[in-house]
């Protein structure tokens, strides 16, 4: 027995195939809370080491970091002036957000759910067009096929079998896409989430599942969702490895999704991850979350910081210069005065545009209802007293 | 590292038919209204490799109404296969298909076996293309066996169309004659939009003779006929009175009308077909020539497709009508058992009935 047994059974093959799908019995963590290098960092699973990536690629998603926690400061910000209709905050967890832009190719495709507005800028969205739904303009802002990036889904789960179609149409024409698909704990219960794994394993198809089990489904903790070891576990029933990483340490994401990412694009198929970590502050800002935890609990979570982790690492390493860490700052304060100034500015959507995508050409009957919207909007707009 | 055990092998496509591969059909043919949308949707896999034909036991089996028999064998099975038993997956995977340049044509076993699926055709299915401005369309066809009529069991016989015509952005056809069954089908295929094709289970084995070179000339790059899509049809002339049905409602409208005949009335009768878009102006004319109507359908009639069209006619044709347009449907009641379902149906003599009642005396 080693002081981290968990990490060592995990590379025992006893002779059942199910041996290489077992997640390891910890999460893998490469970097500890505290910034320092895991005893045990170079752990096992699937066959090979998760080892730590390199110091650029530990900057560059330490830049990213940067830029999600500042869009997260700025969106809970612009939602409390009323410019915003909602805002999801994923303050504390962006790690897995920044972990999932960085093991997809640009001809990768991405499936967030709504909490994912970091990923999706991560993607290289415009952030006046990422934040377009939020601001309650239109469903959407962006164009999915010129990003490879879904829009956001509200239904739990329903993304995860887009991701699996999408990655079989690839899959069919020879391409070497990948899917990967962001969901958390609370919709690992949904159906859609069974069928879709499911589905990717019978189909063999390139997607990667990453669940952010953020421990809350909006006020529902997971041991009411979920009484299987955990939800990694669940890779197992459907015939694909599960993995458990540590969600607040981007190091051990970038290495664990990015081994799943590779070994579906080489042909492997699907595999689950489930991420640990924990939602911040409330579901939305519609929500307390007084009412079902403690403030004890939340503080237990400020140490495991993925961005003050990250930062101690590369400080303590030397790695993080006084230019780079600048550079980050300024960057993503760039981005958040585009969301400050934009989001200032007044818009008005056209009332027409309610009837116009709903089919590919209007029906009949739509145009006459758009044509009945358009004379209350005029005679709305005619002088008092004037009837037409 | 890499696993190759549920890899799925290549098909195997020698140049020319594989074996096992039926001839193609050509020129003028007797064939089943099944065999008429297998045939749209083998016409349209051999146009576009992009045409994807899944479900539950549509490839070796090929399908329990065999519509799907025959797709393995000839386009292989990466092109029609078989797919777990679950229909949100189903249709899920298909969303993510077509907005990944694919044309897939799922089949939903029956009626009421596409409920598990109704989450994703109503929330994504029918509202991607207006949620993304257009940007993204979803070219697939859901066909689902629909209705009564044919003695079975419960779950079996559901006239579901009001669901889905309820839905914004989903197109819901339903045709009604072999010749429609092939070009409605493939009319549905080439549509940019999603669409729900409602078959009448009761008509799978009904034939009729057609000529499949002209049909498939309709599909030729150069050829100028417009999509059957928010049309209806004129099913047999009449001067008294109206009678308007779709999918499995419209053979017996035609009995109705023929028994009419025989009494001296000459009743109309209009094929819906188009349940969205619908065909406002090829109803709202065919009443106002007759000034009587009649709308006859299987689904309860309470909210339904039936009392829809009643509404429509009645807020444009009103001072056309010489009496209220009158409705002939199923009960509000489930779908009844077998050796109950006769009391059930819209029958000949229903239909007569309420053609009676068209306050004649005016």
């Amino acid at each position: 027995m080693t002081n981290h047994p968990e990490f060592i059974e995990n590379t025992a093959n006893d002779g059942r195939a199910e041996g290489n799908l077992l997640p390891s019995v910890q999460p893998v963590q490469l970097i500890a809370p505290e910034g320092t290098k895991h005893p045990e960092s170079a752990t096992a699973g699937w066959k090979e080491r998760y080892a730590l990536p390199s110091v650029d690629t530990l900057l560059e998603g330490y830049g990213r970091l940067v830029m999600g926690r500042r869009i997260n400061d700025q969106a809970n910000a612009l939602v409390r002036q009323g410019r915003m209709a909602v805002y999801p905050s994923s303050f504390g967890q962006e790690a897995c957000q920044v972990a999932a832009d960085m093991c997809l190719d640009q001809d990768d495709w991405l499936f967030p759910t709504y909490r994912d507005t970091v990923a999706i800028l991560g993607r290289g969205v415009d952030p006046l067009e990422a934040f377009e739904s939020l601001r309650g303009d239109w469903h959407s802002g962006f164009d999915p096929k010129e990003y490879k990036t879904a829009l956001p889904a509200t239904p739990l789960a329903t993304q995860l079998l887009h991701a699996v179609g999408v990655a079989h149409a690839a899959k069919l024409r020879g391409e070497d896409t990948v899917a990967l698909a962001l969901c958390g704990d609370g919709a690992s219960s949904e159906g859609d989430f069974h069928e879709a794994l499911n589905f990717a394993a019978v189909f063999h198809v390139p997607v990667v599942f990453l669940i952010q089990n953020n421990q809350y489904a909006i006020s529902v903790p997971l041991r009411q969702q979920n009484v299987a070891q955990s939800l990694a576990h669940k890779a197992i029933g459907y015939g694909m490895p599960g993995e458990r990483v540590d969600g607040n340490d981007l190091a051990a994401l970038l290495s664990v999704v990015g081994a799943a990412v590779k070994r579906a694009r080489d042909g492997g198929g699907p595999a689950l991850i489930e991420a640990h970590t924990y939602r911040m502050e409330s579901h939305t800002n519609a929500d307390d979350a007084t009412r079902y935890r403690s403030a004890e609990e939340v503080a237990s979570w400020a140490p495991k910081d993925p961005l003050l982790r990250l930062q101690k690492y590369l400080h303590d390493a030397g790695e993080l210069s006084a230019d780079d860490a600048e550079r980050f700052a300024s960057d993503a304060e760039a981005v958040a005065k585009i969301l400050r100034d934009g989001l200032k500015t007044e818009t008005s959507p056209d009332p027409a545009d309610l009837f116009r995508y709903v089919y590919s050409e209007p029906t009949p009957q739509l145009h006459e209802q758009s044509r009945m919207l358009a004379d209350e909007l005029a005679s709305a707009l005619a002088p008092e007293g004037v009837s037409s | 590292m890499t696993t190759t055990a549920n890899r799925t092998k290549p098909a195997a496509r020698a140049s020319g038919a594989p074996a096992g591969v039926e001839p193609v059909l050509t020129g003028v043919q007797t064939i089943t209204f099944a065999k008429a949308l297998t045939l749209a949707m083998a016409d349209a896999m051999e146009a576009d490799t992009s045409v994807l034909v899944f479900g539950e036991d549509v490839g070796t089996l090929g399908g329990v109404f065999r519509v799907t028999d025959g797709l393995t064998r000839r386009f292989g099975p990466e092109r029609c296969f078989d797919t777990p038993l679950a229909e949100a997956g189903i249709v899920g995977m298909a969303t993510g298909m077509a907005m990944n340049g694919m044309r897939p044509v799922v089949e939903m076993q029956f009626d009421a076996f596409a409920y598990p699926a109704f989450e994703q055709i109503t929330s994504h299915v029918a509202k991607m293309g207006n949620r993304t401005r257009g940007l993204v369309r979803l070219p697939m066809v859901i066909r689902i066996p629909y209705a009564g009529g044919i003695g079975g069991v419960e779950h079996h016989c559901d006239s579901s169309e009001a669901y889905y015509v309820h839905t914004p952005g989903l197109t819901v056809l339903t045709p009604s004659t072999v010749t429609d069954a092939y070009v409605m089908l493939r009319d549905a295929i080439a549509s940019p939009d999603p669409v729900v094709f409602l078959e009448p289970k009761k008509l799978y084995f009904t034939k009729d003779t057609v000529d499949l070179d002209e049909l498939r000339s309709r599909y030729d790059a150069d050829a100028s006929v417009s999509s059957s899509i928010g049309t209806s049809v004129v099913a047999r002339e009449g001067t008294d009175a109206t009678l308007i049905a779709y999918g499995p409602s419209v053979s017996i409208a035609l009995a109705a009308a023929e028994t009419a005949a025989t009494e001296g009335r000459s009743l109309q009768v209009i094929d819906v077909r188009s349940l969205v878009p619908f065909d406002d102006e090829g109803v709202c004319a065919a009443v106002r020539s007759t000034g009587r109507a009649v709308v006859i359908a299987e689904a309860p009639g309470f909210a339904s497709m039936a009392a829809e069209i009643v509404a429509r006619i009645q807020e444009r044709c009103f001072h056309s009508l010489a009496a209220p347009v009158l409705r002939v449907t199923g009960f509000d009641i489930p779908y009844p058992a077998p050796r109950l379902e006769k009391y059930y149906l819209p029958g000949v003599d229903r239909i007569l009935d309420a053609v009676d009642n068209l306050q004649w005396e005016n």
